[in-house]
């Protein structure tokens, strides 16, 4: 077999090179050597995006697995599998990620035993590692079916609802307990990110993203496998997330209103101009496109509000885990070359493993066969006007 | 009866002697130029400060109710009754939580390590429990830093207050901050002018609280939402298989 080197091939390469190399660094020199972090600046990166941002865009999995079995929105029937799979890889990359930033990752397995349950920390440690096996078992049918082993998938088909409302209840205890985690630093976070309200706040922004994240990788693997992309799927989703969006935006002017500071946030400042940055990506762009129903029904700018509102809700999550600390700390923080290439290197991880399982599993709904017999049936896909009439518009 | 420190400023003479004790008493390297540092680090648990001829000594505050013992998702750190908030180095993963939780921002980490440990002052447990000073206590040599019964020290700094109130501002830094700690600071200059948090910002409550209301909801809330998800559940599927059995029926009528 001849493997071709084509551009993003070579991208990957260089990606992964330059994040082993990193990972010597951090593994053979320590944090200080691979790491801007310190005593000022304990959590840095990888804590802010790999591990807060990781858990948020792998909320595609419960949110689909959700609106299908829970709620029975058939018409997403055909994401439930690369949502899944996107959550699944997303929450072992963000323990890749958690190898990395821990002190000492080979004790990870004292969560197990030596139980704080006083910690957030290990409320979100217990949830995040049972929420993966969880996905596993979510993820197994794709193994099975491909091999067409037909006993173990009534297995998983027998346990299923015991799976999704397991997932969905862990799902909703980590999303919000990650912003949980910075409830105990009220002298410390910024009071503009800093708020009682912060587990309901992560807890919304993961649904936001979630849908947002479902947009983004269906039109993504759509033009990277040269697949039927479905219009109505996206259509849903686009009013699904703009109704999120809305209660995000409801739930933060609540907040601020609340706190007495909208003054406080139209005033400049470092922190307002990040603010504003988060504002705009996560609110006033993305709500302001899907409110025009041309947008909607448009795949090209779906596509772009989704990644609006994913670049947004980034923001916001490095708002508050990096420069929501600078004032306190008393210096800015700027992560070394080697976290950048870490990171990288995990995302790249991500892709590449999509698209491997996209390759040869029946993650997508014209390769599987077998998977239909225990839910219910498939959506044919019908010309888009006929859906777009069914689903109101 | 738990044990506390109690620093007056005003008696501090600068020497420096408290952060060489402490150093000997951990088995971290002291010279002049460690002695020459300004900053608390993880070879440097205690550090006195000098501004306007004026002192301050920085140590773990030791928390009545600690934000990092409750923050550490292996109960590494724990409050002893005798008083220090001590660390199992052992138990440690390496997260660093203790760290972003400390409102004093005492713990420091081995950064440099390979396998690094969370350092801080741990209030001579070792001496406490076998009933003697602290080694910053008992080096002191004009009793700036005393060591005793919490309940007497802070019955010792009010009177102190009350004795020469010019000489102090009116306040035992420590007393109510966080819920309390074991740590009280005397001083005629305000004790955030060496980095201290002001006490109406960290306030009066314990930081475990802030996060203890969030988590002290958990408990009722997993069989809540699972019923709740659960009954979700069984509706939307029940419907449909209702709807299936009826469409048989209408089947099996038109047959007939």
């Amino acid at each position: 077999m001849k493997i071709k080197l084509t551009f993003w091939r070579v991208i990957f390469l260089i990606i992964m090179a330059l994040g082993l190399y990193s990972a010597f660094i951090r593994y053979f020199r320590g944090l200080g050597a691979a790491t801007n972090m310190s005593d000022q600046f304990p959590w840095g990166l990888w804590i802010g995006f790999d591990c807060l941002c990781g858990v948020m865009l792998a909320s595609g999995g419960f949110c689909m697995v959700g609106a299908v079995y829970l709620f029975n929105v058939e018409r997403l029937h055909s994401v439930v599998r690369p949502a899944v799979l996107t959550a699944f890889l997303g929450y072992i990359l963000f323990i890749v990620g958690l190898l990395f930033d821990l002190g000492r990752p080979w004790f990870i397995w004292h969560q197990l035993i030596y139980m704080n349950f006083h910690s957030v920390m290990f409320e979100v440690g217990m949830c995040v590692m049972t929420y993966t096996t969880v996905l596993f078992f979510e993820f197994l049918p794709n193994i099975f079916e491909r091999f067409n082993l037909q006993t173990p998938i009534k297995w998983i088909n027998k346990i299923y609802p015991v799976l999704i409302v397991l997932g969905i209840l862990l799902s909703t205890l980590h999303q919000s307990s990650l912003g949980s985690l910075y409830l105990i630093m009220p002298s410390k976070l910024h009071p503009f990110w800093y708020t009682p309200a912060l587990p309901f706040l992560f807890f919304g922004s993961a649904i936001a993203v979630g849908l947002a994240m479902t947009i983004f990788e269906s039109t993504q693997s759509a033009k990277a496998f040269g697949r039927h992309l479905e219009l109505p799927v996206l259509v849903t989703l686009g009013g699904a997330l703009l109704v999120a969006l809305w209660v995000n935006a409801l739930l933060r002017f609540e907040d601020y209103l609340h706190r007495g500071m909208l003054r406080q946030i139209i005033r400049p400042s470092y922190e307002a101009y990040f603010l504003w940055l988060e504002l705009a990506l996560t609110f006033v762009i993305p709500i302001t496109m899907l409110s025009f129903k041309k947008v909607r029904l448009s795949p090209e700018l779906l596509y772009l509000a989704s990644i609006f509102t994913v670049l947004g809700f980034i923001t916001n999550r490095l708002n508050i885990a990096l420069i929501g600390f600078e004032t306190y700390a008393g210096h800015h923080y700027m992560p070394k070359w080697t976290e950048f290439s870490i990171t990288l290197m995990i995302i790249a991880m991500g892709f590449a493993l999509f698209g491997l399982a996209a390759k040869y599993l029946p993650i997508f709904p014209e390769k599987a066969h077998v998977v239909e017999q225990h839910v219910r049936t498939q959506p044919r896909p019908v010309a888009a006007s006929a859906v777009l009439s069914h689903a109101g518009y | 009866m738990s044990k506390a420190l109690l620093y007056d400023a005003t008696m501090c003479i600068g020497c420096k002697q408290c952060e060489a004790a402490c150093a000997q008493q951990n088995k971290l390297p002291y010279d002049d130029r460690v002695a020459a540092e300004s900053v608390q680090s993880e070879h440097k648990y205690t550090v006195v400060l000098t501004k306007d001829d004026k002192f301050m000594r920085r140590l773990c505050m030791h928390c009545e109710h600690p934000a990092c013992a409750s923050a550490c998702p292996v109960g590494a750190f724990h409050k002893t009754k005798e008083g220090p908030v001590v660390y199992d180095v052992w138990k440690c993963i390496g997260c660093r939580y203790c760290m972003v939780a400390c409102a004093f921002a005492q713990p420091k980490y081995e950064w440099q390590s390979l396998n690094p440990r969370v350092r801080k002052c741990i209030m001579c447990p070792d001496r406490v429990l076998a009933g003697k000073q602290t080694a910053c206590a008992e080096i002191c040599p004009t009793g700036a830093t005393k060591f005793g019964e919490r309940e007497d020290l802070i019955q010792e700094a009010r009177d102190r207050i009350r004795q020469s109130p010019s000489t102090y501002l009116p306040r035992i830094y420590g007393l109510n901050e966080v819920g309390g700690t074991s740590v009280f600071i005397l001083s005629s200059k305000k004790v955030e002018e060496y980095g201290y948090p002001a006490s109406e910002k960290i306030g009066e409550t314990p930081m475990p609280e802030y996060t203890g209301r969030v988590m002290d909801r958990v408990p009722d809330f997993i069989p809540v939402w699972s019923l709740v998800l659960g009954g979700i559940y069984w509706i939307s599927h029940r419907r449909e298989e209702v709807a299936a059995a009826e469409a048989e029926e209408k089947k099996n009528g038109g047959a007939r």
